[in-house]
């Protein structure tokens, strides 16, 4: 009903090719990016700000980063947690070394670090697939981490291992309390899945789509492999560097480099796969659903079990929580086993044959 | 599969009904809040679960015995962190907005953790209390007012686990030209001992040889090989978790001398050597505290909280080392918060005013004594320059039933720790800008 194409032409070319050709989901994108700019900082408290909102955000920029390797040129990966531990450790270093350079250049330097180490890493995609690739990536999330800490000049010799991002200051303006960072953050990343969207409806995104569906046939028609594949993983890595990046500078204000460990590629691959592989909405959603639904479920359980009195031994209530996130993947993989993102989509098909679904 | 989406909608919504409708839990006005980082599940949760258990056995006996601090009741609310970062930060931010007065004083219970919040902990105006582990440097109150590494520090650890060889060696000149082996959980709490260990072995003479374990250890073969190709004299162990009874085992299995090896405080609970089945037996350990059921104040506790069935505490847990850490932690918040009442007045206090609780937090034996602790902990004088208040470290050793004291108080060179921790505050205060001053009140 609501959701209705009836009556919206497209007169020319660029109405026919916009990002967003229905017109509600124009306004839908616009609304929540309204709501997230300007009425959340309004309504939301330090806890939400930095525990809920700025590692959402600063995930789902780490979701879209697989999800394009992953999702759409179908190239396994279980490295984006080293990615990003290289684009935080190198944002930190061009903005120590380099006298005067402004952040948002060291967070795209960092992202470009993290590409060039994506790309060497993505070198032996030209020759092995699928689960082997993903063991072949697994080579960068046990080499990277001990990369940094072995070699003392990326932590500028810190005793423990430990970095202290510096302060995020942006022409003058100190990006200091949660709010100013949960701003900047929203707005990477609004940019950065924006252009995620564009890059995939574009010829590099077809000719990423040609591979994932069948590499032969792909390279029948023409697409540069070499090229191809290495650029997914650039442009991945690109998108998890300055997810790094923003997870030191912007989330923790600390980066340690066994943070970045393998069960964080595990928890990035999770939110693709619960959020929908090959799909931008997916990214957000899974994001949200692996980082959001433990807190969640915590917050609930606690507050059952005080309001039924229950004194219940310490610790009953994080392992009941486990039990029941788990459950719920489980679940939801079975309902819908191509993800949250499906679920909308299904959802908006229903919407416009409404009220006469069939 | 209609059916299901529907059921999966009707559960979501009655979820959401219950955390809207379901009142905030509210702190009992008039209390003192404390809000509390712990981790009871997890590769570490055994350990997590001793120690929290004692803290918050020790907070239910001041409200059972005593009627709360000079009648300010405490009340408080557990966060699990599952010993992981972000989720310590995610604790961090509930806890705080509890309550008006925010959380007192947190434990993070993490060296990861604390290294998360150093630098949120001054802008909230939340003092962070590290008993025995965190960031060394921040023993300098000028430079990290709102953090305080009470008792001991790991470099205080570290060199008194080198004299401790060197003791049993016969003396520190006989060091020179010794092996020992640093065989370290591989996170910052592994890598703080380093630069003091360096130094040490450039003063005395010994060759170290530093061997990561990766998180969370429960594997070491190659590890082992590797200290027994070396062969080194002693090895330190610097686990935590899973990592030291594994390390134990390991090293039965390989045959290097148990009574050889000497743990740092974090790598010498009962949960560690038991795991280790007769593995440890031998095994020496440094301590911040004494284990054990004969001091009045856990005999309190057995009376007040746990035989009225209080916290659910595994009645296991009493008396070993961890539970009775536990207990030091909360009478180390307790004791700083009565301290800053004496000033602040008898009422719920702001983390500000129990900051400055914490840096004049003076308990000597006499007072150690009346609260029941006797021996288990050094008498503790904190003051602006030193934050730790203590640097004493006690030897124990596990005769396969339980730990028994290996030595007295002792503290290591305390003057190099001085001298190394002023440098590294003074980087860190570059490096961020910080003027080094004395808070004051």
């Amino acid at each position: 009903m609501f959701y209705r194409e009836a009556g919206q032409f497209k007169a020319t070319y660029a109405a026919d090719q916009q990002l967003f050709p229905i017109r509600q989901d124009r306004w839908a994108i616009a609304t929540i990016l309204a709501i997230a700019i300007f009425i959340v900082p309004l309504i939301a408290n330090d806890y939400w700000f930095s525990a809920i909102l700025i590692p959402l955000l600063v995930f789902s920029v780490a979701a879209i980063g697989l999800n394009i390797l992953t999702g759409y040129a179908g190239q396994l990966s279980l490295g984006s947690a080293a990615f990003m531990a290289v684009g935080a450790v190198a944002a930190y270093n061009f903005q120590l070394r380099v006298p005067g350079m402004p952040i948002l250049g060291s967070f795209i330097l960092g992202g470009l670090s993290a590409a060039a180490v994506g790309v060497a890493f993505g070198l032996p995609s030209l020759r092995i697939k699928g689960f082997y690739l993903a063991v072949a990536t697994l080579a960068a999330q046990f080499f990277i981490p001990w990369l940094l800490v072995k070699v003392g000049w990326f932590s500028n010799y810190s005793a423990s291992g430990v970095i202290t991002a510096q302060a995020v200051v942006i022409a003058g303006y100190a990006f200091d309390t949660p709010i100013k960072k949960y701003l900047l953050v929203l707005v990477i990343a609004a940019v950065m899945a924006l252009l995620a969207k564009n890059m995939v409806r574009s010829r590099i995104g077809r000719a990423w789509m040609a591979v994932r569906d069948m590499d032969v046939a792909a390279e029948v028609i023409g697409i540069h492999m070499l090229q191809t594949k290495l650029l997914a993983f650039a442009v991945s890595s690109f998108y998890c560097g300055v997810a790094g990046a923003l997870y030191a500078f912007a989330y923790l204000g600390t980066v340690q480099p066994e943070d970045f460990n393998l069960d964080l590629s595990f928890r990035i691959l999770f939110m693709i796969i619960v959020g929908g592989v090959g799909s931008i909405l997916g990214s957000f959603l899974g994001a949200a659903f692996i980082t959001l639904l433990p807190i969640f479920l915590d917050l609930l359980l606690t507050k059952l079990a005080h309001g039924f009195n229950l004194n219940l031994q310490g610790g009953a209530i994080s392992m009941a929580q486990l039990v029941v996130f788990g459950a719920l993947i489980i679940f939801f993989l079975i309902v819908e086993p191509h993800g949250l993102a499906r679920l909308w989509q299904i959802g908006k098909e229903k919407l416009r044959l409404w009220p006469f679904p069939y | 599969m209609r059916g299901w989406k529907q059921t999966m909608l009707v559960l979501l919504a009655a979820a959401g009904a219950t955390l809207s409708c379901v009142p905030v839990i509210a702190q009992e006005a008039g209390t003192q809040f404390i809000g509390i980082l712990g981790y009871r599940v997890g590769p570490y949760g055994a350990n997590g679960a001793a120690f929290f258990s004692g803290f918050l056995d020790y907070l239910s006996l001041v409200n059972e015995r005593d009627g709360g601090i000079n009648g300010v009741k405490l009340s408080w609310e557990e966060c699990e962190t599952e010993y992981n970062n972000t989720k310590g930060v995610e604790c961090y931010e509930r806890v705080k907005t509890m309550s008006p007065t925010g959380p007192t004083a947190i434990h993070p219970m993490s060296t990861g953790i604390t290294y998360s919040l150093i630098d949120k902990a001054p802008v909230d105006k939340i003092p962070l209390i590290t008993l025995g582990y965190g960031r060394t440097d921040a023993t300098d109150g000028r430079v990290f007012p709102w953090v305080f590494p009470l008792l001991s520090n790991y470099w205080d650890s570290a060199t008194a686990i080198v004299k401790f060889i060197g003791d049993k060696e016969g003396g520190a000149e006989k060091l020179k030209g010794k092996k020992i082996v640093l065989l370290y959980h591989d996170s910052a709490y592994g890598k703080e001992p380093h630069p003091v260990l360096e130094a040490e072995s450039k003063n005395l003479g010994f060759e170290l040889k530093m061997i990561p374990v990766p998180h969370p250890g429960n594997e070491q073969q190659s590890q082992w090989l590797q200290i027994r190709q070396y062969q080194p004299d002693w090895v330190i162990l610097w686990g935590w978790g899973v990592m030291n009874a594994t390390a134990l085992k390991t090293a039965q299995k390989v045959g290097f001398p148990r009574d050889k090896m000497v743990g740092n405080w974090w790598a010498g609970s009962e949960i560690d050597t038991e795991a280790a089945e007769g593995a440890a037996n031998g095994y020496y350990a440094a301590s911040l505290n004494l284990a054990g059921k004969d001091f009045p104040v856990v005999q309190d506790i057995q009376k007040y909280v746990i035989g009225k069935g209080g916290n659910k505490t595994n009645p296991k847990l009493v008396g070993t080392v961890l539970w009775n850490r536990g207990v030091v932690a909360g009478m180390v918040t307790v004791e700083a918060v009565r301290k800053a009442q004496e000033r602040f007045g008898k009422k719920p206090l702001t983390g500000e005013q129990v900051r400055w609780g914490i840096e004049n937090l003076a308990l000597d034996q006499n007072r150690l004594n009346k609260l029941g602790f006797g021996t288990m902990v050094p008498p503790i004088k904190v003051s602006c320059t030193d934050h730790s208040g203590s640097g004493y470290v006690r030897f124990q050793q596990w005769d396969g039933q339980q730990w028994k004291s290996a030595s007295d108080w002792m503290s290591g060179d305390r003057a190099l720790i001085r001298k190394m921790v002023e440098e590294s505050a003074a980087k860190y205060a570059a490096e961020k800008g910080i003027k080094p001053a004395c808070m004051g009140g």
